[in-house]
């Protein structure tokens, strides 16, 4: 791992991309990091295309990267994973969701959702593919998808070290927590097992 | 232990622990924050004023009365606050007075990049700028006191990266509210020509003094690592460059930003062999800079437009150009009105009549400038806050005097209404035109994320109050032509439209229904006790004519295999708009088609 780790959490607003990185800042800080966490808010909250980004380590200056500069991109949906690739390092990490939300030009009939996007990614990145959606459901409820990809997030960038289910029985409101702790499980399994295929796929 | 904070959660705290008593906002990214947390403190007051005019007078009120307190806006908002502020300039404080410019550079939530730094030397007041939470909270407790030292109101110059960054703050404790005695000093206060010009020849006094501050103020401290580069920068700036240099260039870090520290700058630049100012929007330091004869590298090489961040820096300065990935096609993804959104129904109808009589239409600052866009495209400008009403007018005066038939419509929120809406409206009323005037009051300011406001019955800090009614306001104005309507009811929008363009008169249209983010009050439930319920496509009378498209609801899409069109249950809040463009029935109660 470099000095300073750098996240870039993207997805549709109103995904609960913010929720995922108070989480995660919580428990950098409380394991003795710095971290800088920055969001935007305003008019793209509105179903628009919305990035936040975590930066951590011994002594962070900037909270955002530019182009190039993330070593781990979490997309909370497809088509927004290709929109940020340009922010990802050579050789970063994609955590992805196989979740398709049709933007405003395929809404309206005006255009196709990009066909093969998951397929591009696995091709050329590090990408880790995970149904959140699903996984949700299984968990208790869709509205723990952002969960589900924290789970994957914490296994890909092996941050495994710290106590994330008492930062997450911290944050989220008691009546979900059963909901969000199987979220937060099913999302690193989900991520260990790709892992898993990977080391066979380069022995084998 | 230090905790994580946003700046403007930082600031707030700052505030607090300087013994501020009062504090008034209008709300407006990236800024808005800054008085919500406020609110949360005990022993204070905080307020939303209805605009940042009100606002910074309410604050030097507060001030002259003996207290410390502050007034909070984004950029734009210091536009509208600026004829107290150059005047109290003047006056100088009894109480500590800050005035927090939320600046935004890349317009993530703008309408304009306005570098408000300017205002500092223009209006004769100091001006701090943090670079990070930490700052913010310490710089906010400094501001008071220098406000009171120096006897100024202070600038205080945040941008959104800076607001809206978490970083980690180590919290200091409340001192004792200051309690000044307040003492009638017409000489000071008053400010009629005699006194305003004997006032004018102090303040340069002031203004030296000041000048000297910014030589020792530990916010404007070097950092010294060998004299081969030299950075001069201030706020978000200096992390950038700290991320792209490292301990490779010696940085003179610029938190006290006017007057500026013309010694310490010289002496720096003598001592480096390369200078860099870096600086975010225009080149407000450089230019500075420059006067004292000294040469530098700043906006020959860095843009002068929109937000850095490392990558940029890096590859203007050092040519470190990123290695781009190829690129993947995607389509844009442009904000959308939230489904259940009560404005779309109107809007829907709105588009339609103005395509139909070539209608102008005025927008205004809100989540309705979405309405502009495509599917529905009924909004042709937005200007600033409040103008839609004055806008209409003036272009309707003239399309009448050159004998034009063109109506011009505008259309504004309930909480633009009360900003500065009302003075526009007032004199359309005054200057008789017949131009048509939409509120559409959604009970809430929407855009900056449900604020209350004069015409929802609630205070910042959660106090009941009086309900403006909206209606009676433009009656009392001499508007006899007001109507209230539901705007979710497609048929009473277009029949009251029909009404509004057939009147010589000016009329005022409400469209009256709470934002669907909106978290309702006991008055809300009462009056919208409405019984959303989910809708659903029968496949068997979808006849794939994409009617319902064509109101831009993210909850509905078309599937082109089937051909037919299909809600979203998760997204879809049952306002039943789809049911009504739909020319076969098709949408029924999906509660009763998924049983």
């Amino acid at each position: 791992m470099p000095e300073v780790t750098s996240i870039l959490l993207v997805g549709v607003g109103g995904q609960g991309t913010i929720l995922v990185s108070s989480i995660l800042s919580k428990g950098l800080v409380a394991a003795g990091y710095d971290v800088k966490m920055s969001e935007i808010h305003g008019m793209a909250q509105r179903g628009g295309s919305v990035s936040t980004q975590v930066r951590f380590g011994a002594k962070v200056h900037s909270p955002i990267v530019g182009r190039g500069g993330a070593d781990i991109l979490v997309a909370f949906e497809t088509m927004e994973a290709a929109r940020w690739l340009p922010f990802l390092k050579p050789g970063g990490k994609v955590i992805v969701n196989d979740l398709e939300i049709p933007p405003a030009p395929v809404l309206m009939g005006r255009a196709a959702y990009p066909k093969g996007l998951l397929d591009i990614l696995r091709a050329r990145f590090d990408a880790t593919v995970v149904n959140a959606h699903r996984l949700a459901e299984e968990a208790g409820t869709p509205r723990v998808m952002n969960v589900v990809l924290f789970g994957a997030l914490v296994e890909a960038a092996g941050l495994t070290g710290i106590d994330w289910e008492a930062v997450i029985a911290s944050t989220v409101k008691p009546a979900f927590l059963d909901a969000n702790i199987a979220a937060f499980r099913a999302g690193c399994r989900a991520a260990k097992a790709k892992a898993v295929t990977r080391e066979f796929a380069a022995t084998a | 232990m230090p905790e994580l904070l946003t700046g403007n959660e930082a600031l707030a705290r700052g505030a607090y622990e300087a013994g501020v008593s009062y504090a008034s906002a209008y709300p407006g990214t990236p800024s808005t924050e800054i008085l919500e947390t406020f609110a949360t403190y005990k022993d204070v007051i905080a307020e939303w004023a209805p605009n940042e005019k009100v606002a910074l007078e309410c604050a030097i009120g507060a001030s002259i009365s003996g207290a410390r307190a502050f007034a909070a806006m984004k950029m734009v908002g210091v536009n509208v606050a600026a004829d107290p502020l150059f005047s109290f300039s003047y006056s100088g404080v009894n109480g500590g007075l800050v005035l927090v410019t939320a600046d935004d550079p890349g317009q993530h939530s703008s309408q304009n990049e306005q570098d408000n730094r300017y205002y500092a030397p223009f209006a004769k007041v100091p001006m701090l700028e943090p670079s990070d939470s930490q700052e913010a909270k310490d710089m906010a407790v400094a501001a008071f006191e220098i406000s009171e030292t120096f006897d100024v109101p202070v600038l205080f110059r945040m941008t959104t990266r800076v607001c809206h960054s978490k970083s980690l703050v180590t919290l200091g404790t409340r001192r004792t509210p200051v309690r000044k005695p307040y003492v009638r000093n017409v000489a000071k206060y008053e400010l009629v020509p005699g006194n305003a010009r004997q006032l004018r020849a102090k303040l340069g006094a002031k203004l030296k003094r000041l000048a000297e501050y910014s030589e020792t103020t530990p916010f404007n401290f070097i950092e010294w690592n060998g004299t081969e580069t030299g950075i001069i920068t201030s706020g978000m700036g200096y992390q950038h460059a700290r991320e792209v240099f490292g301990d490779e260039a010696s940085y003179l870090k610029l938190g006290f930003t006017w007057p500026l520290p013309v010694e310490k700058i010289r002496q720096f630049a003598a001592r480096v062999r390369t200078l860099y100012v870096i600086e975010e929007l225009e080149p407000y330091l450089e230019d500075e800079i420059r006067r004292l004869g000294i040469s530098c590298i700043g906006k020959d090489k860095l843009p002068g437009i929109f937000e850095f961040d490392p990558a940029i820096v890096g590859a203007a300065l050092r040519g470190k150009a990123e290695t781009p990935q190829e690129p993947v096609p995607v389509l844009p993804r442009p904000p959308l009105l939230c489904a259940g959104c009560p404005h779309r129904g109107f809007f829907v109808e709105l588009g339609k009549i103005a395509r139909k009589r070539h209608a102008m239409i005025a927008g205004d600052i809100g989540c309705y400038a979405l309405g502009a866009g495509p599917p529905l495209d009924a909004q042709d400008l937005c200007i600033c806050m409040g103008s839609a009403p004055s806008i209409a007018h003036g272009a309707q005066k003239v399309f009448g005097k050159f004998g034009e038939a063109t109506r011009v419509v505008a259309t504004l929120g309930d909480s633009t209404f009360f900003h500065t809406g009302m003075n526009s409206i007032l004199n359309l009323v005054y200057n008789k035109s017949n131009a048509i005037v939409c509120v559409l009051d959604n009970r809430i300011t929407g855009m900056t994320g449900q604020q209350e406001h004069p015409g929802t019955g609630q205070t910042l800090q959660g106090d009941a109050t009086a309900e403006i009614d909206i209606a009676a306001v433009v009656r009392a104005f001499g508007l006899t032509h007001v109507r209230t309507i539901n705007p979710n009811d497609l048929f009473e929008v277009r029949e009251t439209l029909k009404w509004a363009f057939e009147l010589d008169e000016p009329s005022v249209i409400i469209t009256r229904w709470p934002c669907r983010l909106k978290k309702l009050n006991a008055g809300d439930q009462a009056r919208y006790a409405h019984r959303y319920r989910r809708l659903a496509v029968r496949n068997d009378l979808c006849n794939g004519c994409r009617e319902c498209l064509k109101i831009g609801c993210p909850a509905i899409s078309f599937d082109n295999i089937k051909d037919k069109a299909r809600v979203d249950a998760e997204t879809c809040v049952g306002c039943e708009v789809c049911a009504q463009v739909c020319g076969s029935d098709a949408f029924v109660d999906g509660e009763l088609e998924h049983a």
